[in-house]
């Protein structure tokens, strides 16, 4: 396999600022305990339908979100709550969104699946799988044309890989050398079937990039300084006219793919090595500390924000539901649903 | 006013739109250098640059795909499918994302884009390369869906289709490029949503849609003269928004109805006219309305063959004639 770790090892460990390390660990907590609120409330049946977390995967939200502009865009999939949340959007209103109110990002019209905040950044969550990819790559397109300086970031699982859309985003990607960043989250799992059973090439993502011209990028999704050094590079690179990236990060989810799915299709003991030295909140508390961060700064952090996911879920338990006039809103772009004289 | 060809108005309206405003690009396959398959685009490469006017693989979701992704970051994509039948591999975009995005998240995201794309049969291209599939469009929310019949409104609809803020997909039919019609100087905008009596009568109501126009007039001609029947014929143009209007006000005022379509008959876009016909008309009418269509079948490549199949001048005449007598 020609696939490499780049820069990461490389790069001396003081290249990031103590403030970017903060916000990234910040943000892990955000997301982490979010999404775990989010399946609390599901248990409670207070999120209806499904929902896909990303318990485990907070290292590449937070590391990719971390090393953006704020006009940079982010394409992500139904499994989009970690980077909605990682570009700032609020929790009440993901949280809001979940549950069906009408204070939720969409006011009840999306749901879990298809977090959008155009404000932040957020382009779209898309539930089809890999449909997102030729999107980000004519929002990049736009910027090309335009001569504007943003990047569009597309994040997708190592499922993604074997549908066609995949394929023909990344040749166009290339072709017209598109400042768009692919990032493939290979959880190790499409749905329920191991990626390995059903993929042609032992790594997903960047066992592909040759047939693009692309270089093969591996890395650990574990770890939000290597993930926050990777995006910096592809970002710089796209933003300079050099073209896509394309960055497989090896992560790990702790749920099923859906709320439906218990994942015992996972063998003994794998669960337990993932949610262990390879969490990435673990990962990054123990590298702070050893950086001479005092305990103190990071227990105020996670205090901060168990409260203010305790605040949001108040918010969203008393919010009404959305009213009935919003049916036939917004089909088009009159406001209406018309289709006729 | 000067003569065009269908197909000229194509490139015309296009041009006329990319004039106006830098915002608009156009993608496709074969588009540029080659001047489109059916040479429908010729000099838009050479006026616009490749910056504008872009040539891609045979990708039709990454057309599709990053159509949208620039629409719905500022720019006003034309995008070629070219062939309609071919819609079916990047018909993800059509039915998920372009019709439903602006509504699943509360009016944030906008998709103002047009696809324009080669429909229907009469060139013995055979099953696949030849359907009409317009309905395929219009049974889904947040499309619009339009089809002109004449050079001239080609180039109308374009420009309307082009400054509609939302996704508009529109049919050209691929047996009308090479006729010819006047086309009046300078800038021409028709609007979406407007069916046009293209013949005044007072028997029957005939609706008809792009290349079915010509053959309900020609059908019109023989009736009057020959059976002394005077048919008044609708151009429908577009499918969505539908002009209920100025349909359901002919049909009270000769009281028969008949629908001339290219596409299968099951759920084609007659069967809902004829519905809302039914629903809100019923009592005005002197007899049922009658769908011509193309039987429930894939259109085959040969000549006789496919000429039994689509709605011809002779059958739309003899089924009109029949059931009026």
């Amino acid at each position: 396999m020609a696939t490499k770790s780049r820069r990461s090892k490389a790069t001396p460990a003081d290249d990031i600022s103590e403030e970017v390390r903060l916000r990234m660990y910040r943000l892990q907590v955000e997301l982490r305990e979010c999404e775990q609120r989010a399946y609390d409330l599901f248990l409670q049946n207070l999120v209806k339908g499904t929902s896909h977390l990303s318990l485990g995967q907070e290292a590449v939200a937070a590391g990719f979100a971390a090393a953006m502009e704020p006009g940079d865009l982010t394409f992500c999939t139904y499994r989009g709550h970690a980077h909605t949340l990682a570009r700032g959007v609020s929790m009440e209103k993901v949280l809001g969104e979940l549950m069906g109110r009408d204070n939720g990002l969409l006011r009840g019209k999306g749901g879990s699946m298809h977090l959008t905040a155009i404000d932040h950044g957020v382009m779209g969550s898309y539930a089809i799988v890999g449909a997102h990819i030729p999107i980000a790559c004519g929002a990049a397109w736009r910027a090309q044309y335009k001569g504007a300086k943003d990047v569009s970031v597309c994040f997708f699982g190592d499922g993604a890989t074997n549908i066609g859309s995949f394929h023909e985003g990344l040749n166009l990607a290339v072709i017209w050398k598109l400042p768009v960043v692919f990032v493939c989250e290979n959880n190790l799992y499409m749905e329920y079937t191991p990626i390995g059973e059903v993929t042609a090439v032992k790594a997903p993502a960047a066992g592909r990039a040759a047939a693009y011209g692309l270089e093969a990028i591996t890395i650990d999704g574990q770890d939000a300084d290597a993930v926050y050094r990777s995006a910096k590079a592809a970002y710089d690179r796209a933003r300079s006219g050099g073209g896509p990236s394309l960055i497989e990060c090896q992560t790990y989810r702790y749920s099923g793919h859906s709320r439906a799915d218990p994942a015992k299709y996972r063998p003994e003991g794998e669960l337990d090595f993932w949610k262990g030295e390879r969490d990435p909140l673990r990962i990054y508390r123990h590298r702070l500390l050893k950086l001479g961060i005092d305990e103190s700064v990071l227990v105020e952090i996670e205090d901060v924000v168990r409260q203010r996911v305790h605040e949001a879920t108040e918010l969203c338990r008393v919010a009404p539901a959305p009213a009935a006039e919003l049916l036939t809103t917004d089909v088009y772009a009159d406001g209406g649903s018309a289709w006729r004289n | 006013m000067a003569e065009l060809t269908y197909r000229e108005a194509v490139a015309r309206g296009i041009a006329q739109e990319m004039q106006r405003d830098p915002d608009v690009v156009f993608l496709g396959e074969d588009i540029g250098k080659a001047g489109g398959v059916f040479k429908s685009t010729v000099g838009l490469y050479e006026q616009f640059g490749p910056s504008r006017v872009r040539d891609t693989p045979i990708s039709e979701q990454a057309i599709l795909g990053a159509a949208m992704g620039a629409a719905m970051t500022g720019l006003k994509p034309i995008a070629e499918i070219m062939f309609s039948d071919f819609i079916a591999v990047c018909f993800d975009y059509l039915a998920n994302h372009y019709s439903k995005s602006r509504y699943m998240t509360a009016g944030q995201v906008s998709c103002p884009l047009v696809v324009r794309t080669a429909n229907g049969g009469g060139l013995r291209f055979g099953a696949q390369h030849s359907q009409s599939v317009e309905n395929w469009c219009m049974m889904i929310p947040g499309l619009k869906v339009v089809a002109p019949s004449t050079p001239a409104d080609v180039v109308g609809l374009m420009a309307a289709a082009v400054r509609d803020p939302d996704p508009v997909i529109f049919f050209e039919h691929k047996s009308l490029y090479a006729m010819k019609g006047e086309v009046p100087d300078g800038e021409i905008v028709d609007k979406l949503g407007a069916a046009k009596i293209v013949r005044p009568g007072k028997d029957a109501t005939v609706l008809a849609l792009a290349l079915m126009v010509p053959r309900a007039l020609a059908a019109a001609e023989i009736l009057k003269a020959e059976h002394g029947i005077d048919c008044e014929v609708i151009d429908v143009r577009s499918l969505v928004p539908l002009d209920t209007r100025t349909i359901l006000s002919s049909v009270s005022r000769t009281s028969r109805v008949f629908t001339v379509e290219e596409n299968p008959r099951l759920c084609g876009w007659g069967a809902e006219l004829v519905s809302i016909i039914a629903d809100e008309v019923f009592y005005d009418l002197d007899g049922p309305p009658v769908r011509i269509t193309t039987p429930h079948i894939p259109l085959p490549a040969a000549e006789s063959l496919e000429d039994a199949a689509m709605p011809s001048v002779d059958r739309i005449t003899e089924t009109i004639a029949r059931r009026l007598k």
